[in-house]
């Protein structure tokens, strides 16, 4: 623990200094596609730290200068797969950006869809000794939470204080000079494996940058696809990738839940290129030209050309026609798959027992037809497709649903949540509690 | 699959030779391109990626053109004959532009000048004739001629055809003015003209004299202009103090003028001596200085004829009373002398 804490705030010193330097990209490695956006802040002057959310939720302070997306390669389920194939289509996409924007860039924060996430939530109590709740109190009932196992080869990616209590207090989001005896702490402690994280960090270095952060990709999907309300009264975002689907919920505008099913919509592609035996491509461009999930009529009369990309030579083969009624017949089951999935994690995680049960579906399998009404009789009745929040400067075509993540992560960016790591960790316990203990007992026997 | 053999058929021993097919009677499959990776290699990412560096693009945009540039230049120019061979074209081409037939300068025409001023005009020309329009610099050469103080106005302007053109307005000598140094020519601003010798070089000019008279010439010319009735009498004007004039007549007699509105107590005095006959008689000095108190002196005859009939002594030339008996005494020296003398 103590190493992960020193490891997290090495990455939060890079932030610091890239937010000196005034330029960071972001890059969102996801399983289909590769989007880096190139970040320009302005300094600290424009955004006052005591207004909490100022104009335009906070995010008036930084502009997109250079954004690019490219094809993802050597990925699987939001993992690296092939090392040296993630990398090139990393330089592609940061070489882009970089280009677009006309600065180079150094610092760079990721995110990992992928890697097997799960949630703990996590309690801590310390007693306040001066009988007010200072700094070094939030820091102290941090390091006093009690951590599970979390099991070989896990790591922690976000570890974030949800609520604080003093006394018979609950629901305190800044205890600090809150005056009471018992400080207690609940944490949401987010781990992945630490294998992929790994994989990710020498990614990046091979790239000549330097990893200013590591977010998970469900979580910064709902930062950027959630309205505020919905990340008070509570809601779900769900994250429909192309390898991964991410999980997150919200509530009181904290994450307290994340997680992921590792299904997406490259399976629903691979569905039609063996139903329909055509070739990937072809099947993603059905997919995304004449896809749906609600068969109607017309739909059996509307017939697509199967012409595939490569001639086999055969006449026949080469000019087939499917009726859309066809695909649709293959796509919706495997998307109810998915959203059965879904169902089970948000279920699993107690999802039935929030207030507001918002259900939000973003990233590119969200944009299929009817996905709404499908979702909604599967998950629950509040259902709606999230745009990402506008960004300055960020160009039209980055504003789909499938950049929720790469959005999100800007914003993760520019206003990073309390972490347990931005809270100095008390001096260890050894070192002064020996010393102050030979000290009493140099004032009790002298 | 129609057209094709059905597979059921026996294949014949042996095989049929396939028909001879000329290369290229049908289209053989196109081998595609192999896709381009998209990915910059290593090599170029770290190239672009220092390209973006702000400042290796300085030093490669400005500073290595500029470096080179001054590299070239300097290796071309470190050799003392080219240098020389430089700078002698340079120069040669100059000289070939200016002495063209076009900017040549061959003849002076002065108008309106006197003979000694158009000699001296020659004489400042820097260039002797013919020359280069270049070489000759025009308002140099007008502010050296203005210096002459016989020259009032100049205009000096090359005119097409390679005349130098100088139209000379000469002053004209307005009065003469006598000051211990001796004798100069003023125009009627009071500028100098030109020296005299003598009086008589111009005896048609007015003579003023003292100290600072050139100053106040353009006052002496008004005076002059009022003085119409007296003037066959007029000597001259001085100046007394370098402040007021006093007007000089013929038989000794002046007429004292004040600072200021000097040509009206001038006009006062002719009126005078229009009216009384002023100036005619035994009068040495009017005195006009006080407008208020205008004073006359008389002369020693007037005195004497107004002592002898008020029965007072006499006086003599040099302004004192005679005494009687030293008076009588004279007179009878006088007679033995035999040569009657008067006072």
């Amino acid at each position: 623990m103590r190493d992960l804490y020193q490891a997290q705030r090495a990455m939060r010193q890079m932030r610091r200094a890239a937010l000196a330097r005034g330029v960071m990209a972001v890059l969102d490695i996801g399983t289909s596609k590769m989007s880096c956006i190139v970040l320009q802040f302005d300094g600290p002057g424009q955004f006052r730290e005591e207004d909490g959310v100022g104009p335009m939720a906070g995010q008036s302070n930084f502009r997109v200068i250079g954004a690019a997306t490219t094809q993802s390669r050597g990925m699987r389920f939001g993992e690296i797969e092939t090392m040296a194939e993630t990398e090139r289509a990393v330089r592609t996409v940061v070489s882009s950006a970089q280009k677009r924007a006309g600065v180079r860039v150094d610092h760079v924060i990721a995110c990992l869809s992928g890697a097997r996430p799960s949630s703990y939530g996590l309690a801590g109590e310390v007693t306040l000794e001066s009988g007010k709740c200072t700094e070094h109190d939030i820091g102290a009932v941090l390091a006093a939470c009690d951590v599970p196992d979390f099991g070989r080869g896990r790591e922690v990616l976000h570890a974030q204080p949800v609520n604080f209590a003093i006394d018979s207090r609950s629901g305190l989001s800044d205890p600090r000079d809150h005056v009471g005896n018992r400080l207690a702490v609940d944490m949401h402690a987010l781990t992945i494996d630490s294998d992929a994280a790994g994989n990710l960090v020498h990614c990046i270095r091979r790239c000549d940058l330097e990893l200013a952060g590591v977010a998970s990709a469900a979580y910064v999907a709902g930062r950027a696809a959630l309205v505020e309300d919905e990340q008070e009264l509570g809601s779900a975002c769900i994250d429909m990738g192309g390898g991964v689907t991410g999980v997150s919920i919200f509530v009181r505008k904290h994450m307290i839940f994340a997680d992921a099913v590792r299904m997406g919509g490259d399976l629903v592609t691979q569905d039609i290129s063996r139903g329909l035996r055509v070739s990937a491509q072809m099947a993603e461009w059905l997919k995304t030209r004449h896809g749906g999930i609600e068969a109607t009529g017309r739909d059996d009369r509307e017939m697509i050309q199967v012409d595939g990309g490569q001639e086999t030579g055969d006449w026949e083969h080469d000019r087939r026609t499917v009726s859309r009624a066809d695909l649709i017949g293959i796509m919706r089951p495997r998307v109810e798959e998915i959203l059965d999935e879904v169902r089970a994690v948000l279920d699993a995680a107690g999802f039935d027992q929030l207030p507001s049960r918002q259900i939000v579906l973003t990233g590119g399998g969200s944009q299929i037809p009817g996905l709404e009404t499908l979702a909604a009789r599967i998950l629950g009745q509040n259902v709606r497709i999230g745009r990402p929040l506008r960004i300055q400067g960020l160009a039209q075509n980055m504003t789909t649903p499938g950049h929720a993540a790469t959005v999100g992560l800007a914003l993760f960016a520019a206003h990073p949540q309390d972490e347990w790591w931005d809270f100095e960790m008390p001096v260890s316990s050894h070192g002064a509690r020996s010393l102050k203990r030979a000290v009493r007992w140099f004032r009790n026997n002298w | 699959m129609q057209g094709l053999t059905p597979s059921d058929r026996p294949v014949a021993i042996g095989g049929r030779p396939a028909p001879v097919r000329p290369v290229g009677s049908r289209p053989q499959p196109q081998a595609k391109p192999a896709r381009r990776d998209p990915a910059p290699s290593r090599l170029a990412y770290r190239l672009h990626r220092i390209w973006l560096t702000p400042i290796y693009r300085r030093v490669l945009r400005v500073g290595l053109p500029a470096f080179a540039l001054a590299m070239v230049v300097g290796l071309y120019l470190s050799d003392e004959t080219r240098r020389a061979e430089l700078s002698g074209g340079i120069t040669a081409l100059v000289e070939k532009v200016q002495t063209r037939d076009e900017f040549m300068v061959h003849t002076l025409r002065v108008e309106g000048a006197s003979p000694v001023v158009e000699k001296g005009l020659q004489g400042m020309l820097p260039v002797t004739l013919p020359a280069s329009s270049f070489d000759i610099d025009l308002a140099a050469l007008r502010s050296q001629v203005m210096n002459l103080d016989a020259v009032e106005k100049l205009e000096l302007r090359i005119m097409p055809g390679g005349v130098l053109s100088a139209v000379v307005t000469e002053r004209t000598p307005a009065m003469l003015w006598r000051h211990a140094r001796g004798i100069e020519l003023l125009d009627a601003g009071g500028h100098r003209v030109a020296s005299a010798t003598s009086r008589d070089v111009r005896p048609d000019l007015p003579m003023i004299a003292g100290e600072g008279a050139d100053a106040a010439a353009v006052e002496a010319m008004a005076l002059i202009e009022a003085a119409g009735p007296i003037l066959p009498r007029l000597r001259g004007l001085e100046r007394r103090g370098a402040r007021r004039w006093d007007v000089v007549l013929d038989r000794g007699q002046r007429i004292m003028l004040p600072e200021d509105r000097a040509v009206q107590a001038l006009e006062k005095a002719i009126a005078l001596d229009r009216t009384g006959a002023l100036l005619s008689r035994d009068v040495t000095v009017v005195d006009l200085r006080d407008a208020d108190r205008p004073a006359l002196r008389m002369g020693i005859t007037a005195q004497n004829t107004l002592r002898r009939a008020r029965g007072e002594p006499e006086l003599g030339p040099d302004g004192r009373v005679i005494d009687p008996e030293e008076a009588a005494k004279a007179a009878a020296q006088a007679k033995t002398a035999g040569s009657p003398q008067n006072g």
